[in-house]
């Protein structure tokens, strides 16, 4: 971890359940906001950990989200518990989607989750194992003159 | 323009009045699919515009900090949304009308693409 740490939490992320998705993604926004960092870039943090929590629900059986806040950057961690990715590189193209067609009626699937992750990030690391799940690395970069005061 | 002048070109109810009718609105966007809004509604203090009425798409208008929703074609969405979005303080708009028609209204009057084109 980089830089004197804020504040560090996780949420609980359980796949399949629609009507909690972007929960955790919300709460990570408000306390984000709360300790004063940029909107510019809460906003980065917020969309690329809500496409990642979204990949949970709509792949895994359950995941965590792990954020850890410095004074230097903001760093989000979300495994799951799921099938694993066979190819990171073809997940990462664009428009490249396996997921089913229930799910891209409820306007999710487009297969720019990933890319749209590393688009909004500074850092942003994909490991994953096919049949035991896959961790996503998120790292955003608090610029200077932006720092935050630890509480 | 202002969320008042928008809902009057519109023509169009406010199902869910949470905040502010003076507010100004930058731009608009219009989409079904939330990632695309995710990845390209990149200027904030914009308006969506959409025909899905899930819950999902009240997170997306909270993670990407768009103003309000308008929903098209006089769809209506469930009572769980509609508490979402009063709990997140975005007021939901419907319209009669098409999102062609709603866009096409809009674009009109002056209110830009929330989306940084290619041109």
């Amino acid at each position: 971890m980089s830089g004197k740490k804020v504040r560090e939490g996780s949420f609980h992320l359980v796949g399949g359940d629609f009507t909690k998705a972007g929960v955790a993604s919300s709460e990570l926004k408000s306390i984000l906001s709360g300790l004063g960092i940029d909107v510019k870039l809460v906003r980065r943090a917020a969309i690329a950990t809500f496409e990642a929590e979204m990949n949970v629900i709509i792949h895994a059986t359950a995941g965590m989200m792990h954020y850890a806040v410095s004074d230097e950057q903001i760093r989000v961690v979300i495994d799951d518990m799921g099938p694993g990715i066979p190819d990171i590189d073809l997940a990462m193209q664009e428009g490249y989607s396996t997921a089913p067609d229930w799910v891209r009626e409820m306007g999710w699937g487009a297969g720019i989750g990933l890319p749209n992750m590393k688009k909004n990030s500074d850092e942003f690391k994909v490991d994953s194992v096919v049949g035991e799940g896959t961790t996503v690395e998120i790292i955003i970069k608090i610029k200077e003159g932006k720092a935050i005061e630890p509480k | 323009m202002t969320l008042k002048r928008l809902i009057e070109i519109l023509d169009a109810e406010v199902i869910l009045d949470a905040g502010d009718p003076d507010i100004e609105i930058q731009a608009a966007c219009s989409s079904d699919l939330m990632s695309d809004l995710l990845c390209f509604a990149a200027k904030p203090g914009s308006v969506l515009i959409t025909g899905l009425i899930n819950p999902q798409v009240v997170r997306t208008a909270e993670i990407a900090d768009l103003k309000a929703i308008i929903f098209v074609l006089r769809k209506r969405p469930d009572k769980d949304t509609i508490e979402l979005a009063r709990a997140k303080g975005i007021p939901l708009i419907v319209t009669p009308l098409s999102r062609f028609t709603s866009c096409g209204r809009l674009y009109v009057e002056g209110l830009e693409s929330c989306t940084e084109e290619t041109k």
